[in-house]
Parts: C-alpha cells; structure tokens; sequence
C-alpha cells in the first residue's frame, strides 16, 4: 500500500488549478492512473475527471453518463462519452479492455454491486471504486442521539428521495471484496470539507473519521 | 468558390460545382457488378481548404436532400431558400465554415445534378430511366472519394451525416478507414428494419401504381406525379411523431367549421402532407426516389463488407465516433443506434455517444438545435488534425 506521503506528494505536484476544481477523492484516484493508459470512468458527470486525465496524463478516457444534459457538456468539451445505464454498458466491452476503471461515489446507488464488480473487473486490469462512508462519526451520532435516518454532506438526502440505497462503510466494503473474490490492492481513507473539494487522508480509526473511502480492487487469482 | 462572407452576419453565398469522371472506356465498376459512367456528381463548397489540406469536412445528405447543404444562390435574391442545414453549416455556426472547408455532393442516382435515372445515357440519347444500373450506398461513397481526391484531400476531418446520410458516414469508415479522422452518423441505423423497409416499399408502389410512370419511362411525357406525392406523404409521416403531429395539427380542421361528410380536405394534416407531396414532385425525380429507398433497404454493416463483420471491418477504423439519435425517432428508433454503438465498442473503436430528448421525430436532426449545434461544435474542435 502506498504511504500517505506518496498520496499528497503525487495528488499534489499534480499541483494545476484544475486540480484544485477536482473533488478531491478524484485527486487522489488520478494519482492512481498511469499516464498514456486507457480509463472508462462511470457516472462521469460533467467529466471533470476525464478532462484532468486527458490534458495531464495523456490518457485515452471513456465516460458513461445517464443525464443528456452532462453528457452533451463532455462530448461538447471533446470527451468521449456514452449516454446511457453503466450497469448494462459494461456488458458489451471485451475482457481487459481498459487498463483501468473507475466507480467513484456511486457504488451506494448500485442494485447489483456484485455483479456490477464483476463486470469491472472483467473488462478492466485495475478498478477503482470510491463511496461515502455510512460509519462516520456524524452519521453514528445523529442515529444514536436523534434516532432519525442520518443526513450529512455526502450523503445529504432523506430517507424517501435517496438515490444512495446501500448503506457502505468502509468496513463493510472490505468483508464484501473478500467474500466476493477481491483483492485490495490499494485503499485510502479520507475527510473531506463541505464541498468535497479538500481533505486530508484518515489513518487511524478510518472507519469512523472518513468521509469517503477509496480503493483499488483487484479479482484474487485462485 | 468563396466569396469573402467570413462575417456572421452576411450571407453565405455558394455555387453549384460539378465533377465528372469515368468517361468510357474507364466506366466505375458498381457494387452489382455493372459498369456505369460518365458519372457526373453535383458538390458544393463552404469555407476555405488549408493549405495542409486537413479542415476538410464531407457532410452526406439524406434521401432527398441535396449538395446544398447551406448558404445561399447567387440568383437567390431574396434569400428565400437556404440550404438544408443552414441553421448548423456556416460561419461561427455548429459546424464552422471559417474554420473547416465543407463539402457536400448530391449522391450518385439522386436527380439534383449528379448522374441518375433522369441523366442522358450517352449509348442511347435519352435518358436512362430502369437502365440505370442498382447504385447501392457503397458507389454513393466510391463517387464521395473520387471526388474528395479530385479536390486533392487524402484525409476528411469528418465525415457527418444523418438517416441515408449516415449510411454513408459508415460506410466511409469501413472502405476508407484511413481517409477518416473523425464520423458523426446521426439518425441512422446500420440496417433497415422491417418497418423501414415496409415503408419504403408503401411509396415505391404508391410510384408504380402511377399509370403515367410507364415503366419508369415518362421523361418525354407527363410525369408520375401523383403516385411521387404519396410516396412523398408516406415518407413525411414516417419523419414525424405521433407527439409532434399532435402539436402540428391534433384535429384541426382545414379552412372549415364543420366536416364536409365527404373525400375532400377536412384535417389541417391532410392538408399539410398534399403540400408536402407537391411541392416535392417539383424537384425530385420518381425513379431517383425508387433507386435510393432501395439503396437505403439493401444497406447492411454487417453482410455488406467482404471482410466480415461490421465489428472487424470498423476495427480497422482510427476514427473518433459521435453517434447521435433521438427520443421521438421511431423510423430509426434509439436502440438501433445503441446497436451501432455497442458494434464500435466491440470494435475498439473511440465512441460517443447522446440521444437527444425531442419530440420531432426522424426529422429531428434538421431542426435547428442549440444542443446538437454545441455538440458537433465541441467534437469537431476536439479532434487533432494531423
């Protein structure tokens, strides 16, 4: 696992003001990205993610988006994207065809994750997947003081208009890659600030200090 | 030929140019096997060729459309007929013309001014009506190339087209794929459905059941006009929606309070599609119409390629894709794009792709749009010329 040091020093001698623009679990997945190498990011948004990689690191990116309006914004600032369900888009690419994928901040919106999982690490040598993280602090206290579904801002919805229908903590994430068949290659605990754009990296008690967690998996060789 | 309307306010005004070639005995060699020539085809061009040659852009037409894709005639005084696309295609537009040097040509077999059924053929002196060999998309694109060559171009920026004309976007990528920097089909499918075919064959017989179309030799008599208008008006539904035919129409009647209880115009609709279909037999031929609705019907990516399959033949294809449909679109509905889509992906090839939310159906693609004009500008600009 890479030390903290290498983490900052690499998300930071990035060093642009894009960076600074990025949220920052996408800093720390891009310092994760070999340059010239080829990346599908799902639910690119906007494509802040894509942009950075392809003007910094040469990469050649994919996005998968849902929303038209996102989407047109990406193909219009020259980003490849498809608009469409990444949960049936993954299926139609060959085995290892991207060097790596990246599932950021969405996996709590997945109704199959495992299969979804499976698909990724299918067609891609390296996947990464980041998601807030349900046992923060915050959350474990409004739950155990106002005995209401938590809200916080990552995860800012009520109970009835949540997008986010899994509940993940960090600890959670780790017993299902190991029952499921992954490998954790890499993983990085983080708190963010309000708007997710700054944050520092969570070492000790992640599970209750980290606003999100990051990991690259990897399926285990039996 | 361009005249210095560089601004964006002054008008764009362009000329009819004409390229001829296989002059016998060098005849082209169709895709039927049959030998056709001389073949004369009828382009257009907007902005200015760089001198390294690499802003070229070749927009291919639909069915019926034509090299005037936008601008204006000179002896357009009025300014009453702007090219097809003119809301996309101009200066400081969707697809700019300050930047890129576009090109576009009547297909081969269509009837405004490139060879087809009502050219001459030079054998006999008049024209040559059902003699014209079957032309399929694939010569419409051998001819594109023999004149991108003649225009001294080896390498198209992009080649964009919507319905027949995407057709040949990928045609292009699949015969040419070296000639193709970057392909936007849009509205288009990469074969016929049945109902496509249907349809197409509803206005073909709609034409032979046309007494005056005599075989398809009528260019010395009057023309199968009536039986062209219906083909016309089946075809111009089909380019429609059931929301935007609402919206156009819903039960509206014509010039009138009450039913008339009789065969003459009551619907606004009917009305309409009796305009549509007469203003068109005024500049289309009928036996172009059944030439290229067959082209169209035999087009098929995948058993049209002699290298097998559409996604080994794509796969040599280096070519950025954006593939476009629309909401409303049931002639060629989304999940045919997202077949095509899902053929690049599996070809490797580098794809895009946007389904955009409108209610105007096939047609959709010929409106002015704010959203695709931004997006083909954005994807134009984003491709390195090399």
């Amino acid at each position: 696992m890479m030390s903290d040091y290498e983490i900052y020093s690499k998300a930071f001698s990035m060093g642009s003001q894009e960076t600074k623009k990025m949220r920052y679990d996408l800093q720390i997945i891009a310092s994760w990205i070999e340059s010239g190498s080829k990346v599908l990011d799902l639910g690119c948004g906007t494509g802040d993610l894509l942009a950075w990689l392809t003007a910094n690191k040469d990469v050649r990116g994919t996005g998968i988006e849902l929303d038209e309006h996102k989407v047109t914004q990406c193909i219009a600032k020259g980003l490849t994207v498809l608009q469409g369900d990444f949960n049936e888009e993954v299926e139609d690419y060959p085995d290892k065809s991207f060097d790596c994928v990246i599932l950021s901040q969405t996996l709590q919106q997945v109704y199959e994750p495992a299969r979804l999982l499976y698909s990724l690490s299918r067609i891609g040598k390296k996947v990464v997947v980041s998601f807030p993280n349900y046992s923060h602090i915050s959350i474990r206290l409004q739950l155990l003081f106002k005995g209401m579904a938590p809200k916080n801002e990552q995860l800012p919805y009520h109970w009835y208009d949540t997008p986010n229908i899994r509940v993940i903590t960090l600890k959670d994430f780790r017993r299902f890659t190991r029952d499921v068949g992954y490998d954790i290659v890499d993983e990085v605990a983080i708190n963010t600030d309000q708007q997710d754009f700054r944050g520092t990296i969570v070492r000790r008690f992640s599970n209750l200090r980290a606003t999100y967690g990051i990991f690259n998996i990897e399926m285990t060789n039996r | 030929m361009q005249p210095d309307s560089t601004t964006d306010d002054a008008p764009l005004i362009v000329e009819k140019q004409f390229f001829t070639f296989a002059e016998p005995p060098n005849r082209m060699v169709l895709e039927n096997g049959s030998e056709l020539g001389p073949i004369t085809i009828a382009y257009e061009t907007f902005g200015t060729l760089s001198p390294e040659k690499d802003n070229a852009v070749l927009i291919a037409h639909a069915f019926s459309g034509d090299s005037h894709v936008a601008g204006y005639y000179a002896d357009d005084e009025e300014r009453l007929k702007p090219g097809w696309w003119d809301s996309v295609v101009g200066p400081g537009k969707g697809i700019d013309t300050n930047t890129y040097f576009v090109i576009c040509s009547n297909i081969l077999g269509s009837c405004r001014g490139s060879t087809g059924p009502a050219s001459i053929n030079l054998e006999t002196g008049v024209p040559y009506g059902l003699e014209f060999p079957m032309v399929t998309i694939g010569d419409m694109v051998k001819a594109q190339k023999l004149l991108v060559d003649h225009l001294g171009i080896t390498q198209l920026h992009c080649v964009i087209g919507g319905s027949v004309g995407g057709m040949q976007v990928l045609e292009w990528c699949l015969r040419y794929p070296e000639m193709v920097r970057s392909a936007v089909p849009l509205a288009t499918t990469m074969r016929h459905s049945a109902m496509a075919i249907a349809f197409n064959e509803i206005a073909r017989q709609a034409i032979l059941a046309d007494p005056n179309w005599n075989r398809g030799n009528y260019y010395t008599a009057t023309p199968p006009h009536t039986g062209l208008a219906v083909a016309r008006m089946v075809g111009h539904v089909t380019y429609l929606s059931d929301e935007a035919m609402r919206r156009k129409f819903g039960r509206r009647l014509q010039d009138r309070e009450d039913f008339s209880y009789g065969i003459d115009i009551d619907f606004e609709v009917e009305n309409y599609l009796r305009y549509q279909g007469s203003k068109f037999v005024r500049r289309f031929d009928a036996n172009s119409l059944l030439y290229i609705t067959k082209a169209a019907d035999y087009f098929d990516l995948k058993s049209g390629t002699a290298k097998g399959s559409a996604e080994r033949a794509l796969s040599q294809s280096k070519a950025k894709f954006l593939v476009i449909s629309y909401t409303s679109d049931w002639l060629y509905p989304t999940y045919q794009s997202k077949e095509l889509v899902k053929t690049l992906k599996r070809a490797d090839c580098d794809v895009s792709f946007c389904e955009i939310e409108a209610d105007a159906g096939h047609d959709a693609f010929l409106i002015d749009d704010e959203r695709l004009r931004n997006l083909l500008k954005g994807f134009l600009d984003g491709i390195p010329r090399n």
